[in-house]
């Protein structure tokens, strides 16, 4: 995956899990929390999402990286850059 | 005793396999239609079901609707759809004082099976069990969703009652309005069992599973040939409210919940007592200070097994043999609604007292002997000569449980 891919992935990932929000505006580099309605659960879904469509295992102490669009494609992009993209919500 | 406030019934909000409002409903059984259809579900594989087809989305968010329950979600449907037909802002109420009392069968079956299924994918991994299923499958989920959807902060809980369920949401409801507790009740019952394969594979396991060529004659209450249950989900939530209160504010009035009675067979963990459910209807006679021949239908619990619909039938006729008493059921037309069987088949007679016919149960081609029951309404509506005013309703379920509850039409 690129980066550019990266962010659609996880936009993806937000578009399921919070279905009546519109992801295609997010902001890079503003908390996602303060973007849309995301509470720790949804949170939690986010990390099961990562891990059941790409493997990655993000580990407690991370969860802080994710904060951001931005902080997610610098954590995630050496996780994610030998991984093919999985849509779900943004399909077609 | 003191006597106790009286209780009426203000408002009804359903969800039935053959239609998502009162009005809808109730000409469904008048018109003899069937809400049972194919189904498939997970290694099972094909049977049947009754399944509901209201808008989820709304009163609820796609989010809300994903992170819930199908019992929540059908509580919550039923919840908003019983207040508004009570004619009441919720918004303008101290909802501190308001109570949710929902029966249900069972509840978790659902979420369990489909966490097990998905971690099964991840060869039981547990890393993969989701953080949702302890929130989706305690035993208070679903009233817990309608104080989350309504900000009702007042005493909200389910009752475990099996298959006698639903009576037993709307019988709590009263009492905590009597008590002085809560000031408005929502109370009856749910279910989403047909979400779970292990209720239908038990059913099957035990040769109690309908079968049938045509979905719509699956459940066949009554029928000789008759061979078993057509699991089914919906919901019923009634507004509850004290009399006095409902007339300061001239709330439309369905009826007076008049008498109710829980008891227990302690004989069997599966089959039902015969002598049992006679003390359970002479018990809610006694508490509504009325004879047989007062009631003016009986809808049974019948749910088209071989020994459980002779045993009721048996009850019945113990009673109410000699009685102008009609009896019908409506599980003919909608299957097992399980938790939410109570109060659901109670809400399709309700509309008796207006229109004064008795639906019928349908689908009886050839009437069992040991079910021939005098005033039994055989697959088309009735006109009894009297004027309709008292029902009383049947719910028993495993373990030997036993409710009947009495609705009689409003006098003041």
């Amino acid at each position: 995956m690129t980066r550019d891919e990266i962010v659609i992935a996880i936009k993806d990932i937000i578009a399921t899990i919070a279905p009546d929000e519109e992801v295609g505006s997010l902001a890079m580099d503003v908390r996602l929390r303060d973007q849309i309605e995301l509470d720790s659960m949804d949170f939690l879904d986010i990390v099961m999402e990562l891990r059941k469509r790409y493997g990655v295992q993000v580990p407690e102490e991370d969860y802080m990286q994710l904060a951001t669009l931005q902080g997610c494609v610098d954590y995630l992009g050496p996780k994610l850059e030998s991984k093919s993209l999985v849509l779900t919500a943004l399909k077609g | 005793m003191r006597e106790l406030p009286r209780v009426v019934i203000t408002g009804i909000g359903l969800a039935s396999p053959n239609g998502d409002s009162l009005a809808q409903y109730r000409a469904n059984l008048l018109a003899g239609k069937s809400g049972v259809v194919p189904y498939t579900i997970r290694h099972v594989g094909e049977t049947y079901a009754g399944v509901c087809n209201f808008d989820p989305l709304r009163y609820q968010t796609r989010k809300e609707a994903r992170r819930g329950t199908r019992a929540g979600g059908i509580s919550i449907w039923c919840a908003n759809e019983s207040l508004k037909d009570a004619g009441i802002d919720i918004a303008t109420r101290d909802r501190s004082r308001v109570g949710v009392y929902i029966g249900i069968t069972e509840h978790g079956n659902v979420e369990t099976e489909n966490q097990i299924h998905e971690v099964a994918q991840y060869n039981f991994d547990l890393s993969f069990w989701s953080h949702h299923h302890n929130p989706r499958t305690v035993a208070n989920n679903p009233a817990g969703e309608v104080t989350l959807s309504l900000g009702i902060s007042g005493p909200a809980y389910c009752l475990g009652g099996a298959c006698a369920a639903g009576n037993l949401g709307l019988i709590q409801g009263m009492q905590m309005l009597q008590l002085g507790i809560v000031d408005l009740a929502l109370g009856g019952g749910v279910s989403e069992s047909i979400h779970t394969f292990g209720i239908f594979a038990s059913f099957r396991s035990q040769g109690a599973l309908a079968r049938h060529d045509d979905a719509a004659k699956a459940s066949r209450p009554f029928d000789r040939d008759r061979n078993g249950i057509v699991v089914s989900e919906g919901g019923c939530l009634y507004t509850l409210e004290r009399l006095d209160d409902a007339l300061a504010r001239g709330a439309k009035i369905y009826g007076e919940v008049r008498g109710y009675f829980v008891n227990s067979d302690a004989s069997d963990f599966v089959l039902p007592s015969s002598k049992g459910q006679q003390a359970c209807i002479r018990g809610a006679l006694a508490h509504a200070r009325l004879a047989p021949e007062e009631i003016d239908i009986v809808n049974t619990h019948a749910t088209s097994t071989k020994q459980g619909d002779e045993v009721e039938c048996e009850a019945i006729r113990s009673v109410f043999t000699g009685a102008p008493t009609r009896v019908n059921n409506t599980k003919s037309y909608i299957g097992h609604t399980m938790g939410a069987a109570g109060a659901l088949e109670l809400a399709g007679n309700l509309p008796s007292f207006d229109d004064g016919l008795v639906h019928p149960t349908i689908n009886v081609d050839n009437l069992d002997p040991a079910c021939a029951l005098d005033g039994l309404v055989l697959n088309e509506p009735v006109r009894p000569a009297r004027k309709i005013d008292r029902i009383l309703n049947m719910s028993f379920g495993m373990l030997g449980i036993n409710s009947a509850v009495i609705v009689e039409r409003f006098r003041n």
